[in-house]
């Protein structure tokens, strides 16, 4: 019964919501609006009214989300709790390396490393480049166990590879977050929020995608997906490990006078939000692949064609919209930065291109009712394009928006 | 009444006329007009936009620039064939609005009451049984089912049967409208916010393009906009600190035209904010608004990201640069006798951004004083810091051209403060040949006091034929004895030698002397190691006694030799820089001495009318694509006809706009619970 129930909970997304909720929903709820009145009071002459209204609408969203979703409500209070210690933890060391002559980069440094100072807590757990590194072991290990759980079909091992992807997610949102204060403790003009460069949206990506995939997993009922998904996700993590190792992108940078800017906040989540449901849906899509080309001998490995499809169709949309709210976004942004909403900059015409690709996908198949093997291909192909316009266009081309060059 | 039975309805299903319409409206097209337009568009990116024509022609050969010239690929989204396929899928997209709006609004309101029990049995979700109780009874229960699950309802009695229809999610429809009325909006604004305007003031002759350098009250009328003629540009302009302008450039392809603004700005300050790092932490210019309108002056601060917009102008911080910064240059001669300073050059005020006749030693030349940089912050590799490089501060730099009497010219840029290299002092220069090259750095060791007077001595003597004569007679005698001892015509020969390798090494020409000799002893490389060690010890030997003699002059004992290390270091790196002085080619080392900054703040204005119909498109493109992804459009209906037997045939049947698992789903629960309540 409560498999069905579970569905049920699902289905029932409009007609009861309220109804469903409980008492820790409400707590959950007015203990996020209480953390947003006091960022607000607290830093209010800090912010301007786009950044406060920003700050709210996280808020709400954290509330809807995890009132829709409970591994998420339980995935935020985790990460508040723990980014919460790291920030309570950190300043009385601070203050105490402060008081030796040390500031900003040299305190944080000393923090990590210096014997005399160097706590067990910061070294290896909440310190953001700790976290971070958490966060990949983990997203290699659940990749790794997702394999096992696919293969031997053990229930065990599936369940494992959940946790670990949950708990890999949460290292790297904790890693952020604490990131996000180191980078004020380095220098109160320095901090910023950490989606400015290469590095930090990699993690950015590894997190999002994972948070996507994790809800599909719940909604479908089914982890066999997680071995293929987590596939792109290891990707990026490697990525991540091979630049921060060889060209020490971990290092937190000052904001170039371009990026600063509230519009950061909203522009560069939004399209992760998409890269990573297009990332997502690529994934279905070799699992589609895989599926249709094994026929019977795959039966049971991989959830049905037709779930592939459904997943893969409800991820390109959600990939979609929020494409749209991004390149949007950016043209807002472009207008006050770089003196137009569209400068047919490299970057901009690469979001473009992926924009009217991924409308094709759609039109051919919410309109022309197409499905299957093209489609999936299709979807992977997109990938490219996607990667492209992410990774590409700052590698190959010049342009505005080489932020994130290699 | 067939038509409502529909399950789905399909565009591209309803029986329209053929004809152009319906080819313009065709999915097909659509999807084909997508692809096409990414693949165009790529075209722009792989190719640099706007750049200089020439660096095309260099890039491509006459050849393929011609070819891409014509298929205007250097402004591909300006381009005919571009512009023309956007408009086609305007159309296109017009046209699927205009076949498809006014059936899928009747669809939003309509109830489907008249749906027929043979269609709804047609339906992939159907189910159907036998209830005991009377259609009277049975339809508010379907009713209240549907209701509870989200679904508005309307039941109608048509006599032979009742049918209880509904709804949920109809807005759905409305996303579609959204989105595609959006992106007509959107390429609308884009257009007014387009060049379309200048294009066809080109075309007609009423605007001429500038290609060539001239002062701005040159430019003639038909190069001119005045405000107000075209909706919408972008243009640049620097404007030096304490100045003020009312006109901004618009480049064109490889020229450019003047527009002209309804008001002046005047750039008050123009600053930048470091972060304690040396990085750039914000560009800002203090402006001034001077307008008519105004009773006094508009003062506002633009920043990057803070740009300001007044009657419909937004006024952007783009770039900077120099302003007419005044300078003071210490002009060391690299030609003749003369050690110190040309007093008359030195003690003059050069202004950047000018070019100025000068004599030299080598004849007439032109100043061209290019540039000039308060700060110049690099970034260096550096492995053992975290992020792999520093930054560094070179301090200020100006930079100029020479250009001699037949019009060639070299660039230079020279650091104000020595740098230290290896833990000593240096005067860095860079030069150029082309402005496409790379600059070559020439070191001059910096003496004890910190200028490059020594150097300088040392460069003025070598230089001075008469004294270096006496030198190279005094060092042949010493090492072949005297033309007494050795007889006259040996020792002239030596002499001659003597003197034809220190000529050569300060023309520059004795690497290829050596190359020379390399070839004609090419079976004997070892006799030509013998010679050149031979040629190199004598130009060092010599080298050295004019050092001495400059250690001397500045009251140095040197009785003993170079006893100190650092003047034996000094003489290597003089060595150094002697040797790279003929490719330096230059009659000056102009040291910047003295500067006092004028910065000029590089603005861009622009003007986007259709900025508010693009935002107004983007908002509706936005709620569309929610509205059609995440509402759900579905239909229920449920026909209940009495039997003969007293009982009712319920046939229940439903439809989502996608045949997704979720309707699936759905339709299974709602037919459970109404086989439980019915």
């Amino acid at each position: 019964m409560s498999v069905s129930e579970q569905h049920l909970s699902f289905d029932h997304d409009r007609a009861g919501l309220l109804r469903r909720l409980g008492v820790f929903d409400w707590l959950y709820a007015v203990a996020l609006l209480a953390g947003a009145v006091y960022a607000h009071r607290g830093y209010a002459s800090l912010m301007d009214g786009y950044e406060i209204g920003t700050l709210y609408l996280t808020a709400a969203i954290l509330i809807g989300l995890g009132w829709h979703w409970r591994g998420f409500r339980n995935l935020v209070i985790a990460c508040a709790a723990a980014s919460l210690l790291a920030v309570w933890l950190y300043q009385p060391a601070i203050e105490a390396i402060h008081a030796q002559g040390l500031y900003g980069r040299e305190a944080l440094a000393a923090l990590a490393s210096d014997p005399k100072h160097a706590r067990f807590l910061f070294k290896y757990l909440i310190s953001s480049q700790a976290a971070i590194m958490w966060m990949s072991a983990l997203y290699f290990g659940a990749t790794l166990v997702y394999f096992v759980a696919l293969l031997s079909r053990s229930d065990f091992a599936g369940r494992t590879a959940s946790a670990l992807t949950w708990t890999a997610t949460a290292m790297g949102i904790i890693g952020m977050l604490v990131r996000w204060r180191e980078s004020y403790l380095i220098g109160a003009d320095v901090g910023h929020i950490p989606v400015s460069n290469l590095y930090e949206v990699f993690v950015l990506f590894a997190i999002i995608t994972a948070l996507m995939y994790l809800y599909y997993e719940k909604r479908y009922r089914t982890r066999s997906l997680g071995a293929v998904v987590l596939l792109v996700i290891s990707a990026a993590v490697g990525f991540l490990i091979w630049y921060d190792v060889s060209r020490g992108a971990g290092e937190i940078q000052p904001l170039i006078p371009a990026l600063k800017s509230w519009w950061m906040k909203l522009h560069v989540p939004a399209n992760f939000v998409g890269y990573g449901a297009f990332s997502l849906a690529a994934m279905v899509g070799i699992a589609y692949l895989v599926k249709a080309r094994s026929g019977h001998a795959g039966e049971g490995r991989l959830p049905s064609l037709e779930v592939l499809d459904d997943v893969m169709y409800k991820a390109i949309a959600l990939g979609f919209a929020f494409f749209t709210i991004a390149t949007v976004l950016g043209a807002m942004w472009a207008a006050e930065a770089w003196g137009g909403y569209w400068s047919w900059d490299p970057k901009e015409t690469w979001a473009l291109i992926v924009w009217l690709n991924y409308a094709a996908w759609l039109h051919l198949r919410l309109t022309k009712g197409l499905r299957g093997k093209p489609l999936a291909w299709w979807a992977v192909i997109g990938l490219f394009v996607t990667l492209f316009a992410f990774l590409g266009v700052n590698m190959f081309l010049s342009g505005m928006h080489s932020y994130g060059g290699l | 009444m067939s038509q409502d039975t529909r399950p789905s309805p399909r565009p591209s299903a309803a029986p329209h006329r053929r004809g152009w319409l319906d080819f313009l409206g065709s999915m097909n097209l659509a999807i084909a007009l997508l692809v096409v337009i990414a693949i165009a568009s790529v075209i722009g990116t792989v190719l640099q936009q706007n750049q200089p024509y020439n660096g095309y022609r260099e890039q491509y050969g006459p050849f393929w620039f011609e070819i891409f010239r014509s298929l205007g690929l250097y402004d591909v989204y300006g381009s005919a064939w571009f512009l023309l396929i956007l408009g086609f899928l305007v159309l296109s997209t017009s046209a699927c609005i205009w076949r498809n709006a006014p059936h899928m609004l009747r669809d939003m309101q309509s109830w489907r009451l008249g749906v027929r029990r043979k269609s709804l049995k047609l339906f992939h979700h159907h189910a159907e049984w036998v209830a005991d109780n009377p259609p009277g009874e049975l339809a508010p229960e379907a009713a209240g089912l549907l209701e509870k699950a989200g679904y508005r309802t309307r039941t109608r009695n048509a006599g032979d049967h009742v049918i209880v229809s509904g709804v949920r999610g109809a807005w759905n429809r409305a996303g579609y409208l959204f989105t595609h009325v959006s992106i007509v909006i959107i390429c609308l604004g884009g257009l007014i916010d387009g060049n379309i305007g200048l294009h066809l003031r080109e075309l007609t002759g009423s605007l001429v393009v500038q290609t060539r350098d001239m002062l701005l009250s040159e430019v003639p009328p038909e190069s001119r906009l005045k405000p107000g003629t075209i909706l919408s540009f972008r243009g640049n302009r620097s404007i030096p600190e304490g100045t003020a302008t009312n006109v901004v450039t618009l480049q064109i392809r490889n020229g450019y035209v003047i527009q002209e603004l309804p008001f002046a700005i005047r750039v008050r300050d123009f600053r930048v904010r470091y972060y304690s790092t040396g990085q750039p932490k914000s560009f800002e210019t203090d402006l001034e608004i001077i307008d008519d309108r105004l009773k006094k002056p508009l003062r506002r601060t633009i920043r990057v990201n803070h740009p300001l917009t007044y009657r419909g102008y937004t006024i952007y911080q783009a770039s900077f640069g120099d302003g007419g910064s005044v300078l003071k240059l210490t002009a060391w001669p690299l030609a003749g006798a003369q050690a110190g300073p040309d007093k008359a050059l030195s003690s003059r005020k050069w202004v950047v951004s000018n070019k100025y006749p000068i004599e030299t030693p080598r004849g007439r030349f032109t100043l061209e004083i290019t540039d000039f940089r308060a700060n110049n912050i690099f970034p260096v590799k550096d492995n053992r810091r975290p992020g792999g490089k520093r930054f560094e501060q070179w301090g200020p730099s100006v930079t100029y051209r020479l250009r001699n009497a037949r019009g060639e010219a070299n660039e230079y840029v020279n650091y104000m403060v020595p740098r230290r290299i290896k833990g000593r002092l240096y005067y860095v220069s860079g030069v150029r040949k082309s402005l496409d090259q790379q600059f070559r750095f020439w070191n001059i060791p910096a003496d004890a006091q910190g200028t490059p007077g020594r150097f300088m001595r040392l460069r003025a003597l070598v230089h001075d034929r008469r004294r270096m004569d006496v030198i190279v007679r005094r060092y042949t005698e010493s090492v072949y004895g005297s033309a007494a001892r050795i007889g006259k015509q040996r020792f002239a020969q030596r002499l001659k030698l003597n003197r034809a390798i220190l000529a050569r090494y300060l023309d520059g020409s004795l690497n290829q002397v050596f190359a020379r000799m390399q070839r004609d002893l090419a079976g004997k490389p070892k006799r030509f190691e013998e010679v050149r060690k031979f040629y190199l010890g004598t130009l060092i030997e010599l080298l050295k006694q004019a050092y001495l003699q400059v250690l001397a002059s500045e009251g140095v004992n040197v009785s003993q030799g170079v006893t100190n290390a650092a003047d034996r270091q000094f003489f290597v790196d003089a060595y150094e820089a002697l040797s790279v002085l003929p490719r330096y080619d230059a009659p000056y080392y102009f040291q910047l001495s003295d500067f006092r900054l004028v910065e000029a703040s590089g603005l861009q204005i622009a003007r986007a009318p259709g900025k508010t119909l693009v935002y107004l498109g983007s908002l509706l493109l936005i709620i569309g694509v929610f509205v059609m992804f995440y509402i759900h459009y579905r239909r229920v209906w449920v026909h209940l006809q009495p039997r003969d037997d007293g009982k009712t045939g319920i046939v229940i049947a439903g439809t989502g706009t996608r045949n997704s698992i979720d309707f699936d789903r759905e339709f299974e629960r709602l037919v459970g619970q109404a086989r439980k309540r019915l």
